[in-house]
């Protein structure tokens, strides 16, 4: 919303700079996006001239050469383009040193041979008004040449730029932020411009039917005619007014609609009374599939939802939204109906989403506006239509579903003082919370235990409960200056992580610990990713989480592995000359299922250089430091080796399945540009459940361990989980641990064999084992090995 | 006998003061102490001289023995001392050379090393972290917030929609409803985590992340809100800061405010600041105190409006590390360039 100052000022003129003007706004609850400036910024060399003579220039056909009066007594003499120019008119002058609202300087200059001092000027080149082919021509009111123009024409205004809020329609005029500006400051508010009305409510017989079929989507519609009408531009003052505003002037009676609802935040329709077919207008909802051209010249289709205003011929509007070109208002227009009507918000907001059009008009409308506003659109509208158009007005108004002016209901809310200063947590005297509401508009009564607050129409949806009054309260009292700053008393409440969180930061830290970097990857992907993963046409992970409206289609499914996202990652920064870097994502992962909210779990991937064993080793860092016991096996994904990819398993009895760790497959790292990179994925959420959170002693110290290898040679199918699985087995209470630690082929085994060194540690709780202890184990184990695997001891 | 054994003694002495290294005086020791040496010798041969001479002989050998154990000892001692030296002096190396092998640094990304430093400010101030789902129930993520079914956000040009029902959070906001529903009052919780909305430019990506606060008891209020919030600013941008509350609108409190921090830039006179434009302030979050309508959504589960109150916040993760750090643009945090990511975390 901009709302130019020279036009608030007119209503409410608190003794501020704009800026300061803003900052108390700001405070009080209206944001102020920005402060601009709309025209001249300075007013000096701008004047009222009087043109003595207009001549043709000598050398140009376009030219004239006319000597104007700038007053005391000084003649310039000016070469103007503009073909209007004429002697005797009064015009608008730039004087050299003017700087123009664009930021140009007029100096002295030479038109082909004939020298000019200065411009004189079109209401464009004011930002004043959108005409540049003539010059501005002002209207003899006792001007004299020299009159500073600023005097004469709002030529320089500062705007201030406004965020309002969903919940503040009221502030969508001038006059609301006017109400604002007085809250704020205390500067005295004028009465509303509409105050006075010049029309009249005792008869309904203007000369048109109006029949409301739909009064569910229309809760008021008001109406009033004028004839005589001369169409035509708008005074400067108003032009001036809405150009600053944003608004592009078009003629006096549609400059009108629009000023009304800058000022008042009511939207306005202007019919040309002669073209409304029957003179009769309907409001109704639209049959499904009819048809509407708007006054964008667009045909738009209506369904049953959609509330129209219709006459003998068809639909001339879509109500509350936008006006058809059918009745509009024409240069040869006459006679005019003025419409200010009231209309359901959810069924504006529908309608404009629907049929892709906002408007003003929808945009105030949707938001739910007072019907109190629809009359006091009609009374400046009326006003402003007798005074600029020439019309008469035809007596009476339309008033269909109005209550009768001022007789709507007001809500009358108590406001506790306890409930005031139990919530801001700080002392707020009822004869304070009196009077910001009062400002407010509010009217207020003293009760034993607070105010009984009655609620002005303009404010009835927004303020509808205590907690509403107590912020209306809050933000003209002060939440900032007047505020203390305290803690909550927390009684009971402790701050500290669940356990899940803390070992998935622990589980981060490992990593970065080890020289990871961490990455944050998009949630989206592309819906090509599945096939560039190779996933099977039944792969689980295709059942995406699908967005119906991304913002491109190559975003449309959400994430169903962090491959992708590491992937992505790799490829950028080796496609930046920064190699592969090491990294991992910490996030979720997300699968449509049967249920109205898809499985969403926090996944941990890692991406690295090198093949399985190097993915695999930050893996079995990160599953030790979480102390889950863990297990692998030979498994195959899509995108990996398939080879050298494993399934990672959690505990045992039964083992859980919780991800996988491979080489990724070179026919996907292909697809990405890069090569040789291993990868592991895993359920963090279910790792970190298995964690181990609060170990257990275990005594490790009292007595020494014993240690012995020993290299046992297998077949080389023979994963060397299963041969630790049989020496466990065989190694009894006594076996502490068996790792692999070397592995060999070569000259010295046969082919298709391999050497496994086996690190056993044998431990006993309570006291020192022996040699004689473990050599019985040890020869249990070797047997073991030999009759399940036929594994020879080696060496 | 006795003479000889003073003349060894003599000639011992003699040579392990003239001992230059410990090779030397260990050739010393072996030569007057060994086995085969001299004065050994004699005292084992003690018991085959005359009985007169035995104790006269023993006791010299004795003395002679032990005084040469005592010399050999502090003359060790000495050129060990001095072999060390020189050995310390060998050893010198460039210590200015990097270590070896050299370690590698990771580093968190710095939207989870700034989450986790917002986190633990909280979870000082007594606040636990509460997740929820980042695809959530248009009921939770607005109805039960109390969004008016026109306000704008519910239109499918801010929000991501999975189906009529299903929408991308756009804000953690929702996990207020859910924290309430799982746990009664007195409730302290942050919820931080990936939100959603349709923008993209150099300030807005569609994704981003948010950590939402929320503060229900008996007795919380709106400077209990400010108080809050002036801990975590001075915690994270610096102790000198201050705060300032500006009223505003959520659809999900009342009263409502957005809250500035004072700016932490250093203001050069005539420059103009890049962070607060030399309003001063920066807006870092929106709050405010919970608003009745949706504690009437969870007024089953002990959340009764009459008889309890609170305030809630939200900011934006991205924004805080971004201004803290100085990052012009938001989508460097997800390019993930590794020029980029090891610069934090």
């Amino acid at each position: 919303m901009r709302v130019p100052v020279e036009w608030l000022r007119e209503y409410c003129a608190p003794d501020l700079p704009a800026a300061e003007l803003a900052t108390r706004l700001a405070m009080t609850g209206t944001e102020v996006d920005r402060v601009e400036h709309h025209g001249v910024r300075e007013l000096d060399h701008f004047v009222v001239g009087h043109v003595l003579s207009a001549e043709q220039h000598p050398d140009a056909d376009r030219l004239k050469v006319c000597v104007v009066d700038v007053g005391g007594g000084e003649q310039a003499q000016i070469v103007c383009g503009a073909p209007n120019v004429a002697a005797g008119q009064l015009v608008a002058v730039g004087r050299p040193g003017a700087v123009m609202p664009d930021g140009t300087k007029l100096g002295r200059a030479k038109l082909r041979g004939v020298a000019s001092a200065g411009m004189i000027l079109a209401e464009d080149e004011l930002a004043i008004g959108p005409d540049h082919s003539e010059t501005l021509v002002l209207s003899d009111d006792g001007l004299q040449p020299g009159d500073p123009l600023a005097a004469v024409l709002p030529i320089s205004t500062d705007v201030l730029e406004l965020e309002i809020t969903p919940n503040r329609p009221d502030c969508l005029g001038v006059y609301g932020v006017a109400r604002e500006a007085h809250a704020a400051t205390g500067a005295r508010l004028r009465a509303a411009p509409w105050e006075d009305d010049p029309g009249s409510l005792d008869r309904d017989d203007i000369g048109v039917e109006i029949a409301v079929e739909a009064t569910d989507l229309c809760p008021r519609f008001t109406a009033r005619a004028f004839h005589d009408v001369r169409i035509g531009p708008s005074p400067p003052w108003l032009k001036a007014r809405l150009m600053a505003a944003g608004q592009r002037p078009i003629n006096n009676v549609v400059d009108i609609t629009n000023y009304v609802m800058l000022l008042s935040g009511q939207p306005m329709h202007a019919f040309d009374l002669d073209r409304i077919e029957g003179r009769r207008l309907v409001v109704r909802r639209a049959a499904d599939g009819e048809q509407v051209v708007t006054l964008d010249e667009q045909t738009r289709i209506a369904d049953a939802d959609v509330c129209l205003i219709a006459d003998a011929a068809g639909p001339t509007s879509i109500a509350g939204v936008m006006g058809g070109n059918r009745s509009e208002v024409q240069d040869d227009t006459t006679s005019v109906l003025m419409e200010a009507a009231s209309w359901d918000a959810p069924n504006i907001h529908s309608t404009s989403l629907k049929l892709g059009l906002r408007s003003e008009a929808s945009g105030r409308f949707e938001k739910g506006l007072a019907p109190e506003q629809a009359l006091d659109g009609q009374a400046l509208a009326t006003k402003l239509m007798l005074e600029l158009t020439g019309a008469r007005l035809v007596p009476g108004t339309v008033d269909v579903g109005g209550a009768g002016a001022d007789s709507y209901a007001r809500s009358v809310i108590r406001l506790r003082d306890a409930q005031v200063v139990g919530l801001l947590g700080v002392a707020i005297t009822r004869s304070q919370s009196a009077l910001h509401l009062q400002r407010l508009g509010f009217e207020t009564a003293e009760r034993p235990d607070g105010l009984d607050v009655n609620v002005p129409s303009w404010r009835r949806n927004d303020v509808t409960r205590e907690a509403d009054l107590v912020e209306e309260v809050a933000r003209l009292h002060g939440v900032n200056d007047q505020l203390p700053a305290t803690l909550p008393r927390r009684r009971g409440a402790i701050g500290v992580l669940a356990p899940a969180q803390r070992l998935r930061r622990r589980a981060e830290d490992v990593l970065v610990g080890r020289g990871l970097r961490e990455i944050v990857g998009w949630s989206f992907e592309s819906p090509t990713r599945d096939d560039r993963l190779r996933l099977a046409a039944d792969d689980p992970r295709r059942a995406h989480v699908v967005i119906e409206n991304p913002m491109s289609e190559d975003a449309a499914n959400m994430r169903s592995t962090l491959l992708g996202s590491l992937l992505d990652v790799a490829r950028h920064n080796a496609a930046r000359g920064q190699g592969v870097p090491a990294i991992f994502e910490s996030g979720r992962v997300y699968l449509a299922g049967s249920a109205t909210l898809p499985h969403e779990h926090h996944a941990l991937g890692v991406l690295v250089p090198g093949d399985i064993f190097a993915a695999k080793g930050y893996l079995e860092a990160l599953l030790r430091a979480l102390r889950v016991t863990s297990s692998f096996a030979a498994a195959s994904q899509p995108f990996l080796h398939p080879g050298r990819s494993a399934a990672v398993r959690i505990g045992s009895r039964p083992a859980q399945a919780v991800g996988w760790v491979g080489d990724v497959h070179p026919l996907v790292t292909r697809e990405w540009d890069l090569e040789a990179i291993a990868a592991f994925e895993i359920d963090l959420d279910a790792v970190v459940a298995a964690a181990r959170v609060v170990p257990e002693y275990e005594d490790l110290t009292s007595f020494p361990e014993l240690r012995e290898d020993i290299a046992i040679v297998v077949d080389e199918t023979v994963p060397a989980a299963a041969v630790l699985d049989a020496v466990r087995a065989a190694g009894g209470r006594l076996l502490a641990r068996a790792e692999v630690f070397d592995v060999y082929r070569g000259e010295q085994i046969a082919t298709g064999r391999t050497s496994l060194a086996i690190a056993l540690t044998f431990r006993a709780r309570e006291r020192t084992l022996t040699d004689e202890d473990v050599a019985p184990v040890r020869a249990k184990i070797v047997e073991r090995l030999r009759e399940q695997f036929g594994g020879e001891l080696r060496g | 006998m006795t003479g000889r054994i003073a003349e060894l003694r003599g000639e011992a002495e003699a040579a392990i003061a003239a001992a230059a290294t410990s090779a030397e005086l260990e050739e010393l020791r072996v030569r007057y102490l060994g086995r085969k040496a001299e004065l050994p010798n004699i005292l084992r041969g003690i018991a085959a001289l005359a009985p007169e001479q035995r104790g006269p002989t023993g006791k010299a050998a004795n003395q002679a023995r032990q005084a040469l154990e005592a010399l050999i000892g502090q003359r060790a001692e000495q050129l060990a001392g001095g072999e060390l030296e020189e050995q310390l002096q060998r050893d010198v190396v460039d210590v200015t050379l990097p270590g070896a092998p050299p370690q590698p640094v990771g580093h968190l990304h710095l939207l989870t090393a700034t989450r986790r430093e917002i986190e633990d400010v909280f979870l000082g101030l007594g606040f636990r972290i509460a997740e929820g789902p980042e695809v959530e129930t248009v009921y939770y993520n607005f109805d039960a917030l109390n969004f008016d079914v026109t306000h704008p956000t519910r239109g499918r040009a801010d929000t991501f929609y999975v189906n009529d029902d299903v929408v991308l959070r756009t804000h953690t906001s929702p996990m207020q409803l859910r924290a309430m529903e799982a746990e009664p009052p007195p409730l302290y919780i942050i919820v931080p985590g990936r939100v959603y909305r349709r923008d993209s430019d150099a300030t807005h990506t569609p994704q981003f992340h948010q950590i939402e606060g929320l503060a229900v008891d008996e007795d919380v209020t709106l400077a209990d809100l400010k108080g809050t919030l002036l801990a975590f600013a001075r915690a994270i941008f610096g102790r000198d800061r201050e705060v300032r509350l500006r009223p505003h609108f959520f659809p999900f409190t009342e009263p409502s405010i957005e809250v500035d921090v004072s700016c932490f830039m250093a203001h050069v006179p005539g420059e103009r600041c890049r962070v607060c434009k030399d309003t001063g302030w920066i807006e870092i979050l929106g709050a405010g105190m919970v608003d009745p309508n949706v504690f009437g959504y969870v007024a089953e589960y002990g959340y009764d409006p009459e008889r309890i109150q609170g305030f809630a916040f939200g900011m934006g993760i991205e924004r805080i590390a971004m201004l803290r750090h100085g990052v012009p643009d938001l989508r460097l945090l997800y390019d993930n360039d590794a020029r980029f990511l090891e610069q934090f975390g």
